[in-house]
């Protein structure tokens, strides 16, 4: 019997769930649906009541549960999550942007209409805010579940923990502790490799290291990381401000303790536009 | 009776990736307008790419997709490592024509089973025809989690890959990692047949056109990283002629870039369009397959690419299993690319169709430029022409019918929206605004 079988055991009528979409890739959604061996469970302990990337059966709210995907980019994106708020009992953010503003935020603290300028013949058909911000900044999450893209694994336990009433068991310690836990090799300190692991949240069953490959932050940071420690680590292997700072500028790079760590290495570099018409023929 | 005047708005399609909206107009039984909206937000990747190291689109640019991160990766690595004059060979070749095919398998095996076949079958989901037809549903998702298998094996894991890199791999698989695949590969093989069968025996709406067809064609194998860029026309260039004859618009009703020929002309990416340029180099028994299902070398009518979608899908498995058997582990895992300055280019078939990409750097490896022209941008304005034929011969259908005939029509393409997203939010009128309002949260 699956963990989500025996957590919903008895305990009719299923609760409904929503999944909605902001600035993002789906690919965190999509995690959903690569829930092979668990799909057909989840759908039969809960009514899928809104998910259009699955189901051309969009019923009203109010939901129970709602998981969340995406930054909010938009004024438009800013009031639509007040309402899914408001209509759901639950409200769960899955993956770096929702939690963290996403790759997208690297345009946070650059020149947006220089942005819209680079990719866009015609910038004043576009409307966008000039930050990407986390679900958190806007309304109250319930839980905020890491990744780029979030962990299937932790999903079914996040969904089953919601469905039994439960905490969910996500740890929020750092990538090392998986690491030693499946026996990697440290890769920073027997080969050099500059790795993000010791700052960032564990979730991913530390795969870069057992790629040869250093961590690059993709579940942010941990609880309490240390970053000026590891960077003075990163320095020693070599790496110089700019490196640094960019290395923490990335998939997690707008949550805080990423973004201090980066402006004090090099508060001046943002995302560097050098200055180009729009993109695209006048239609 | 026949519809006169038609004006309906979907404004939140469903089973696409990503977030669009439809717009269909009829006056006096003419079609006046027809309009694939799509109101993803803006992400803004050309920009933010500027200034990062040239090591990083692979990983970047990945995250524009969650559905073909592969293809990204794949676009981005052949076009810096070309900018920096090295070829990738050997096994190493072989192991990214294996991750291809591993996307591949998951993003068809997705598509034809959870967004397409619903269509055909009247349901609203994948998961509500396991009601059903549970062990047609579990057979489905065995041949989807193959690929994401060969995925994970390969890359590391099945949505956004940590071992692709510039060169290569940061660790080759080794070939017992890679043989503990092939029962899987064994079992999808059969899996598919049935799929193929299956899907073959729907009742398919009538919408053929004399397509332009472009796609990658290579001498010697069915493409996804190299080749030329051709098309049924005699099109024929090198991918670094690509931004010379294609040119890209921005429309007030889409946040994606349309591209087109200068000359005007649209013209359709994707399986299709691989499928006509290059059936001759599907193995024999795919190529059997497709005839005993009634499927000629071209197909035309883009309702039938659910079947073309199972072929590739049957060729991916046949093309795993020969690289597999094959593998010998290249010596180092990847090959050295040094930086220096200049431009590259490279086009690779993501599963929806032909991905551009073009960098520039400086010779400190500092990305100065980058341009990315998604299939789904190139299919936009097939799809609006797809559209426009099917109303206007299906204005005696119920107008519940014709809406869904028209949603459809649009899923033919496996649309990605959250990548044709070029990454703006367009204006839309106000009305529209409202509808989205309403339907999204009601």
């Amino acid at each position: 019997m699956s963990r989500i079988e025996s957590a919903t055991k008895s305990r009719p009528p299923n609760p409904t769930l929503a999944v909605w979409k902001f600035a993002s890739c789906d690919g965190c959604q999509l995690s959903l649906l690569d829930c092979e061996d668990d799909l057909l469970a989840v759908a039969g302990r809960l009514d899928i009541a809104y998910f259009p990337e699955a189901s051309s059966r969009m019923a009203t709210g109010p939901y129970d549960v709602s998981l969340v995907e995406g930054s909010i980019t938009t004024q438009h994106d800013r009031e639509r999550i007040v309402e899914i708020r408001r209509q759901s009992r639950s409200l769960i953010t899955i993956g770096a942007c929702a939690t963290a503003g996403g790759i997208q935020a690297l345009r946070n603290g650059a020149n947006i209409e220089e942005f819209m300028g680079i990719v866009y013949a015609h910038p004043e058909f576009i409307s966008t805010l000039e930050t990407s911000t986390p679900i958190a900044d806007h309304v109250e999450v319930d839980f905020e579940l890491r990744g780029c893209p979030i962990d299937r694994g932790q999903l079914v336990e996040v969904i089953a923990a919601h469905l039994a009433g439960r905490p969910a068991r996500i740890p929020t310690t750092s990538v090392c502790v998986q690491c030693k836990s499946r026996g990697n090799p440290c890769i920073m300190v027997a080969h050099g490799t500059p790795c993000l692991g010791p700052v960032t949240q564990s979730g991913c069953n530390a795969l870069c290291p057992a790629y040869n490959r250093g961590c690059y932050g993709c579940f942010g940071p941990m609880e309490s990381p240390n970053t000026q420690s590891l960077a003075q680590q990163l320095t020693h292997l070599g790496m110089d401000d700019a490196e640094i700072a960019r290395t923490f500028r990335s998939y997690n790079g707008w949550a805080q303790p990423f973004r201090d760590e980066a402006n004090r290495r090099s508060p001046t570099e943002v995302a560097v536009a050098f200055g180009r018409t729009g993109r695209g023929e006048p239609s | 009776m026949t519809h006169k005047n038609v004006d309906f708005h979907v404004p939140v399609l469903a089973r696409v990736e990503g977030e669009g909206a439809m717009h269909v107009t009829v006056a006096n039984g003419e079609v006046t307008d027809v309009r694939l909206e799509i109101y993803e937000p803006p992400r803004f990747f050309e920009a933010l790419l500027r200034g990062r190291d040239y090591t990083e689109p692979v990983d970047i640019t990945a995250r524009i997709c969650g559905i073909c991160p592969v293809a990204y990766q794949m676009s981005a690595a052949h076009s810096i490592e070309r900018a920096c004059g090295v070829t990738i060979g050997g096994s190493i070749r072989e192991l990214r024509r294996l991750l291809y095919c591993g996307e591949w398998i998951e993003s068809h095996v997705l598509h034809i089973g959870f967004l397409h076949a619903p269509d055909f079958l009247g349901y609203h989901s994948g998961i509500a025809i396991a009601a059903d037809h549970p062990e047609m549903v579990e057979r489905v998702l065995t041949l989807k989690k193959t690929g994401n298998a060969v995925v994970d094996v390969v890359g590391g894991r099945p949505i956004h890959p940590v071992n692709v890199r510039l060169g290569g791999f940061y660790r080759a698989p080794t070939r017992q990692e890679l043989t503990s695949l092939v029962p899987k590969l064994e079992e999808a093989r059969e899996i598919c047949i049935d799929l193929i069968r299956w899907t073959a025996g729907f009742d398919f709406p009538e919408l053929s056109h004399d397509y332009e067809f472009v796609s990658l064609r290579h001498p010697d194998e069915y493409p996804f990283n190299e080749g030329r860029i051709v098309s049924n026309r005699g099109l024929d260039i090198d991918a670094s002629e690509f931004e010379q004859v294609s040119v890209e618009e921005h429309v007030a009703h889409s946040t994606a870039l349309h591209s087109r020929f200068r000359d005007g002309h649209w013209y359709q990416v994707g399986p299709l369009a691989r499928y006509a340029n290059n059936f001759d180099l599907l193995p024999s028994d795919v190529q059997a397959l497709a005839v005993e299902v009634g499927m000629g070398p071209v197909e035309t009518n883009p309702f039938k690419s659910i079947v073309v979608r199972g072929l590739e899908t049957l060729f991916a498995i046949e093309e795993a299993l020969r690289v597999i058997n094959a593998y010998v582990p290249p010596e180092q895992p990847f090959v050295e690319v040094p930086a220096r300055a200049g431009e590259g280019w490279a086009a690779t078939e993501a599963p929806r169709g032909l991905l551009y990409h073009r960098y520039r750097i400086d010779d400190g490896g500092r990305i100065l430029e980058a341009q990315i022209i998604p299939p789904t941008a190139q299919n936009q304005p097939c799809i609006e022409s797809d559209l426009r034929r099917f109303v206007a011969a299906n204005l005696h259908l119920d107008l519940d019918e014709l809406q869904l005939r028209c949603e459809q029509t649009i899923r033919n393409y496996d649309p990605c929206i959250s990548c044709s997203t070029h990454f703006l939010k367009l204006t839309i009128d106000d009305a529209i605004h409202n509808a989205i309002d309403d339907a999204e949260i009601s």
